[in-house]
Parts: structure tokens; C-alpha cells; sequence
């Protein structure tokens, strides 16, 4: 089995990468971009079987600091 | 005082803070991360700056759960005194000894550049500078930007535990904070690097204080 966590900033957390983005689509000429966040995106291969509990200790633990990030966990 | 500095892999700083430990009259010892006790007698803890495990995931979130760790965390819940500088503070955040998050600099760029600071807590770490003094140490840091909760940021403001804020514009940090320390006061992190400015041959000693602190500070216990 596959989970994919996905891994962003809290809302209200400056995002100066997604600024960043932001800014270069603009100089690029692509109108209308109003806002960017940039987030990662981990993805686990895990035995058959593991809880999605074992998931979600794994990112309170160490994939997400949950100070500032907020994460999603889509298993498949 | 016996000082024991950390390493991970990745530290850059653990020699400069040796330095500075032994130049405040301390025995140094190194750790390493591998190691699961601290050497017996151990007062304090250094953290050093650096790129641990080559700042994979988020700075300091692998060292926070590295074997030394435990040790380092025991050492603090018995009152031990632990000095954590830039990576180190990023590590001890993400270690929970202390509170909020360091994010990326809010103007993205690499600072590295010395900086203004005003002395704004207290703590044993901070006896050697009389509070609302201002002070210039280096900083080198492109995540230094810290963030918490307005509770924990009140909390912080009203225990007299913010230790340094900057006396000008840095990385974007919530109320110009450099620097806190723990409710005990003895777990103090910082952004700015006062091992680097213990020598006058370094451009300025104004970082030495808190060594000496340290060292006055567990004299006294």
C-alpha cells in the first residue's frame, strides 16, 4: 500500500517561497495568479496492513511540524 | 563547568562553540549524535550551528530525533542548562524544549551580515548583559525566521523569556525575536552566533558573556 502525505504551511505562516513563485509566474506574463503556497509531498511505501492511524503518528512525529504545517494523508 | 558540545552530521559550528566554551574557563567535551548518554558530570549542553543532516525535511526535525537527543532532553527536564545557536535553536524547537518554529527567512535570501540585538530577558544565561543593552553578533541563517502562537508569543513577552530581539530589520521575524529561553530559564536558543565573536581577533567579544554566564551561573550551583 502507497499513502501520500501532503505537507503545507499554515494558513497566516508567510510563504516568501510561494511569494517567490508568485512573482516569477507574474514577470512571466501569466495574469491573475493571486496567491501561491508551496507545500512538499511525501509518499510512502508501506507494508499491507498498516494502520492509517501509524500514518498520522508519523506526521505528528517528524513529517509535519504542526507549529506551522498543516498536513493530508491520502492512502491508496 | 563541564560543556558538552553536540555533533551531527552536518554541524559546521561544534568547533567554534568548543572554542567559546573553553574560552569561558569550561572542560569540553564532544558528543556525537550516535551517542545515547551524556558524559557524566555534564552541566551544559551546546547545540551548534550548522546544516544537520543537511537540513533534509525541515531544519533540525531529523537531530531533534537523533539517539543524543533523549539525553539532551533528560538533561534539560532536570534543570540542566542547554545553549542551542542557530541550527542548534531550529533543532531545540523542533525537539520541543522550546516553543514555536523557525520558517524561511521572509525575505528568502541567506543573511549573513552582523546585526543589532537588544538584551530583552533574563536567565542565567543572560547575567553578563545588563537587560535593554545592545549588542552586534553575526548572524548566517536562511530559515531564522521565528513563528508561534499569540499565546505562546504573550507567554513569552511576560516571562521576560525573550532573550534577544533584533534592533533592525533581519528575516522577518514575529516582534524581532533572536533569541528565547525556556520558563526555567535555563534552555536558551538564538539565531545569532555569539561563539562567533569571543575574541576581539573576531571583530568583537560581545558574544563571550554568554559563555561566561554559563560558567558563573553553574560555579554558583
Amino acid at each position: 500500500m502507497r499513502a501520500r502525505v501532503t505537507v503545507m504551511l499554515k494558513d497566516g505562516v508567510l510563504d516568501p517561497q510561494g511569494e517567490a513563485i508568485r512573482h516569477a509566474l507574474g514577470a512571466l506574463g501569466f495574469e491573475g495568479v493571486e496567491g501561491v503556497r508551496q507545500g512538499k509531498v511525501i509518499e510512502l511505501d508501506l507494508a499491507d496492513g498498516t494502520p492509517e492511524g501509524a500514518v498520522d503518528a508519523m506526521c505528528r512525529r517528524l513529517l509535519a511540524n504542526t507549529v506551522i504545517e498543516s498536513y493530508r494523508i491520502e492512502v491508496a | 563547568m563541564k560543556a558538552a558540545v553536540v555533533t551531527f552530521p552536518g554541524s559546521n559550528c561544534d568547533r567554534d562553540m568548543r572554542v567559546a566554551f573553553a574560552a569561558a574557563g569550561a572542560e569540553v567535551v564532544q558528543v556525537w549524535h550516535k551517542d545515547d548518554a551524556l558524559p557524566a558530570g555534564t552541566d551544559v549542553v551546546g547545540v551548534p550551528g550548522g546544516f544537520s543532516y543537511g537540513d533534509y525535511l525541515r531544519c533540525g526535525a531529523i537531530a531533534a530525533n537523533a539517539p543524543v537527543m533523549g539525553a539532551v532532553r533528560a538533561h534539560a527536564g532536570r534543570g540542566g542548562m542547554v545553549l542551542g545557536i542557530c541550527n542548534g535553536f531550529q533543532v531545540l524547537c523542533e525537539a520541543g524544549l522550546l516553543p514555536g518554529a523557525l520558517v524561511r527567512n521572509a525575505g528568502i535570501a541567506f543573511v549573513c551580515r552582523r546585526v543589532a540585538l537588544d538584551v530583552t530577558g533574563d536567565g542565567p544565561f543572560l547575567a553578563g548583559y545588563a537587560r535593554g543593552t545592545r549588542i552586534e553578533l553575526p548572524v548566517a541563517h536562511h530559515d531564522g525566521n521565528y513563528v508561534a502562537d499569540d499565546e505562546t508569543l504573550r507567554a513569552l513577552d511576560g516571562e521576560g523569556r525573550v532573550a534577544f530581539r533584533y534592533g533592525e530589520a533581519v528575516n522577518g521575524s514575529l516582534g524581532g525575536i533572536a533569541g528565547i529561553t525556556s520558563a526555567n530559564g535555563r534552555v536558551l536558543g538564538m539565531m545569532p552566533h555569539p561563539e562567533r565573536a569571543v575574541d576581539t581577533v573576531h571583530g568583537g567579544a560581545e558574544g563571550l558573556p554568554i559563555f561566561r554566564a554559563a560558567a558563573v551561573a553553574l560555579a554558583r550551583a
